[in-house]
């Protein structure tokens, strides 16, 4: 009947038009990111030209200038060695913790990771007052060890609680079993309940990595100098000359410094929501 | 019989298996954790707490204690009082706008369509981009000359170019600004939190609702609604704490401005404790952050454990 | 010498006590089941034996030594567990290995000792795979066999049977009783299924709320309960129990016959009236009250399938049934045996 048809194909339609509303929302900004990247100065700065499409041929020079003339190169080690140092913090101080929380202790676990969970509440705009007296007592002011030192405060508690939930779920059978046949209980954590929540480890790899990337409050509290920033503080704020903005390198640099975590949190995505929804959701 | 060969030796009487005991070996496994997160944000915290009833600045670190002398100063400052009803408006603006956003992007996703999996994955961008870089890019878009917002509403023949709104430097556009870009940061984990929640609520419950009649609607607000306030509260309680005490994007896109149009908390805490050096009057600024931040979370824990299902 | 000894072990978790003050004596060599519903506390007392709990009180002594404060690994004892607890990232040959990695075997040795006890268990063709690729039997064994390579001097076991499908329970068990008689180790057996019990224990513990109501062979345990929970637990259908001058009387259904089938024993006389009567080929079973007791409780009768006359049992009608005195077995106020009638 035409009366079902027609009102069958409005709801498609606008069942289509708000996906196409979300997309575009989410997406836009990140098309103006990689085209801005792309335009010649003289095609960005032209209030006459299109700005959605190329009116002058694309270019690499933005990318060019970022590389040679920039410290981008050096923000980029910069945060590579940061997120790897504190990778290696955070799995060290994390794993063990919740491994006893999850396996070794009854309530006063439940309320103990609950307690080490909080802290990730704490908000680093409280925290960076007293932590800058820390840094400049310790000799790390304006050095990205200063970071280092910081970021485990929030990537240990929150890897921590994600952790506990993938020991819960690996069956306590198999470490007893491991205990009965002459590990000791050091020995079954090793052996049996790491390579068995490998999974887990590597999400919380992807997601430690992630959150040092992210920071932005202590990198701008605790560094001042060029060479010491990590790639997003040094996007944010150093592609900048007296009060001239370099949209293109900024947008380069943003765009260049956002797609690897963008796959890791699409990679990832499914592990994520269940370490955050695991009990929440019965 | 099958006779075994000779059983193991028994081992020596006394052994140090100090190490098999769960309680020890649990507690030496907590305890780099728990060291870390004492050191690091217990002891600064405390710090925090008596730097505002001290009278210590960069220049002259004194801890003397004053009391509630600094609480009362900038309590008595109209800037102040600007800041603090700012970020409530930043605050509640952005996570309202974020929930509705992320409640309808949440019932479009949940309808397999072709394409899906990629619709996701963008729809995700926004909040697994750092904050800053996405900033910086909505700074771009808002820019007073270049604004590619304004040029279309231009084009589109809504305006002209004379009475293009300067979105970052005109205070009501500026805080419209701000929370525009943050509810765009929190939409997408609202709709992955709003997704959790629904696809967790059992296919028989909602069954049993149908067969008793219940329409779209009723089952969407009297079933689906009050099965996924739960882990809606915990994401709340997340959005929540982090918009609060955020000054990332305000101090990206308006540094507080036009004329402290913008200035929140966490942004006067920093402007005064850091970039001034007046840590004491900093941290009193910053420690206004906490009573909201505890009520909230009591609040909406107290929420969860009656709703418990 | 392996035999296992507790004094009066008590488990508390909380206020709650699990145990509460079991002794047990199980001899070198010996099959010892545990037997008990849910929660009766005995797979908690099979772990604190293995190490894997520690008691709150008492003693454990294995082989004449205390071993209260040592770990499972010194205690020579092996355990299988009631989901085998096979390591899913060892292939078979790996996980049967692993107990003698543990304890720094050399390497060819090790490769001996697998072969061993793959041989004994007759899994060596599954060597190189891993456990998910096992079938349920399949898994068991290659437990069986991990547990044995140590050549422990007790093996415990918790509930085994419970995750396989009826069928293969029966063989199973059989394997499983064969098999210790062939090995001759000292072996402590848990489970609710008092079939199991019955068919494998060459003593049974019947366990219920953390204490040992009675510990005997399987003759004793059926033919001499010690209480009414003994009594009523094992034999199915249970004993029927009525209440008689202030304590109570029981005859199991077996017992319990029309009085024509009564030989020259003395027997006792209760009238019967049959309601219901399931025919099961083998046996059967009716149902029905007896006169004089309470007209609410349900006796139950076993009758052999044929030389049974209709008008015996026929629904509806009162006939005299009758239980051989020597069947029979009294019990006082609270449920402990009296003498016999």
């Amino acid at each position: 009947m035409p009366r079902a048809t027609v009102a069958k194909a409005a709801q498609e339609t606008s069942f289509y038009a708000a996906v196409a509303f979300f997309f575009i929302l989410a997406a836009f900004p990140f098309y103006w990111m990689v085209i801005t990247s792309f335009k010649t100065d003289a095609d960005l700065y032209n209030v006459a030209h299109i700005p959605f499409w190329f009116n002058d041929p694309p270019t690499l020079k933005h990318f060019q200038y970022l590389f040679h003339e920039t410290l981008f190169a050096r923000w980029l080690l910069n945060s590579l060695v940061i997120g790897i140092c504190v990778v290696a913090i955070t799995l060290v101080t994390a794993l063990p913790a919740a491994y006893s929380l999850a396996r070794m202790t009854g309530k006063n676990g439940e309320a103990l990771g609950i307690g080490i969970f909080l802290t990730y509440l704490v908000p680093p705009t409280l925290l960076f007052l007293p932590l800058s007296r820390v840094i400049a007592v310790l000799g790390l002011q304006n050095s990205m060890w200063s970071l280092v030192l910081v970021y485990p405060t929030f990537t240990i508690p929150f890897c921590t609680w994600l952790l506990m939930g993938f020991f819960k779920s690996i069956p306590p059978e198999i470490e007893e079993a491991a205990i009965v046949d002459g590990c000791s209980l050091f020995g079954a954590f090793i052996k049996m309940a790491l390579p068995l929540s490998l999974p887990g480890i590597l999400t919380v790899v992807i997601f430690t990595f992630t959150l040092t990337l992210q920071e932005f409050v202590y990198a701008l509290t605790f560094i001042s100098s060029s060479a010491q920033k990590p790639i997003t503080l040094g996007v944010a704020t150093d592609l900048i000359r007296g009060d001239i903005f370099y949209w293109g390198e900024i947008m380069a640099g943003a765009l260049i410094a956002s797609i690897p975590v963008a796959i890791a949190y699409n990679f990832f995505l499914d592990n994520f929501i269940a370490g955050i929804t695991g009990g929440a959701v019965k | 019989m099958v006779a075994i060969a000779e059983s193991v030796p028994r081992p020596a009487s006394r052994f140090r298996f100090i190490f098999d005991r769960r309680d020890v070996l649990g507690a030496i496994f907590v305890s780099p954790a728990i060291l870390y997160v004492l050191l690091l944000v217990g002891v600064p915290f405390l710090m925090a707490v008596y730097y505002s009833v001290s009278a210590y600045t960069i220049y002259d670190p004194s801890w003397r204690f004053v009391g509630m002398a600094n609480f009362e100063q900038i309590l008595e400052n109209p800037d102040f009082r600007h800041t603090l009803s700012n970020t409530f408006i930043f605050t509640f603006g952005s996570q309202i706008l974020g929930l509705i956003l992320g409640k309808f992007g949440a019932l479009v996703l949940l309808r397999p369509f072709p394409g899906r999996k990629l619709v996701r994955a963008i729809i995700i961008l926004p909040f697994a981009v750092p904050v800053a870089l996405a900033t910086v890019a909505w700074q771009w878009m808002f820019d007073s000359l270049y604004s590619v917002i304004n040029w279309t509403m231009i084009a589109l023949g809504l305006i002209d170019r004379a009475n293009a709104p300067n979105w970052l430097g005109n205070p009501d556009l500026a805080m419209l600004s701000v929370i525009v870009v943050n509810a765009w940061r929190f939409f997408p984990f609202a709709i992955v939190i709003f997704l959790a929640g629904i696809t967790a609520v059992p296919q028989d419950v909602l069954d049993a609702a149908t067969v008793d009649g219940a329409g779209f609607w009723r089952r969407n607000y009297q079933i689906i609604v009050p099965m996924i306030l739960p882990i809606v509260a915990i994401g709340l309680i997340f959005g929540i704490v982090f918009t609060f005490t955020d000054l990332s994007i305000v101090f990206l896109m308006t540094m507080g401005g036009p004329i402290g149009a913008t200035t929140v908390l966490g942004y006067s805490g920093f402007q005064t404790g850091i970039v001034s050096g007046d840590v004491s009057h900093g941290a009193a600024i910053s420690l206004f952050m906490l009573p909201v931040l505890l009520v909230v979370v009591v609040l909406m824990l107290r929420f969860i454990k009656r709703r418990e299902i | 010498m392996a035999a296992v000894l507790t004094r009066d072990i008590v488990k508390k978790f909380g206020e709650v006590p699990a145990v509460n003050g079991i002794s047990l004596t199980v001899s070198d060599g010996e099959f010892m089941v545990l037997l008990g519903p849910s929660g009766c506390g005995k797979t908690t007392y099979l772990r604190i034996i293995c190490g894997l709990e520690k008691q709150t009180s008492g003693d454990l002594l294995i082989g004449g030594d205390i071993v209260n404060d040592i770990p499972p690994r010194a205690r020579g004892v092996a355990m299988m567990f009631q989901s085998y607890g096979l390591y899913p990232h060892f292939t078979v040959r790996n996980n049967i290995a692993f107990p003698l990695k543990t304890q720094s075997v050399p390497r060819a040795e090790i490769d001996k000792k697998v072969e061993w006890a793959s041989q004994l268990l007759g899994i060596g063709h599954l060597l190189n795979r891993r456990p998910r690729q096992l079938s349920g039997g399949e898994r068991q064994r290659v437990a069986l066999a991990r547990a044995l390579v140590r050549e422990p001097t007790v093996l415990l076991l918790d509930e085994p049977l419970s995750n396989l499908d009826a069928k293969l329970r029966a063989s199973a068990r059989l394997e499983i009783k064969q098999f210790q008689q062939r090995v001759g180790i000292t072996t402590i057996y848990v489970t609710h299924d008092q079939v199991e019990a019955m068919g494998m224990g060459d003593r049974i513990a019947v366990i219920d709320h953390g204490v040992v109501r009675q510990v005997g062979t399987p003759t004793e345990i059926y033919d001499d309960p010690a209480d009414r929970f003994v009594a009523t637990f094992v034999g199915t259908p249970p004993m029927n129990i009525v209440s008689r001058n202030g304590g109570y009387l029981g005859f199991r259904p077996e017992n319990f016959l029309p009085k024509e089938m009564m030989d020259d024993e003395a027997f006792t006389e209760f009238k019967f009236r049959v309601d219901r009567s399931e025919y099961l080929g083998s046996e059967r079973i009716v149902y029905g009250a007896m006169e004089g007791f309470d007209p609410n409780q349900v006796i139950t009768a076993k009758l052999p399938p044929a030389h049974v006359a209709d008008e015996w049992i026929r629904p509806g009608e009162w006939h005299p049934f009758a239980v051989r005195n020597s069947a029979l077995r009294n019990f006082d106020k609270d449920g402990k045996r009296a003498s016999r009638h």
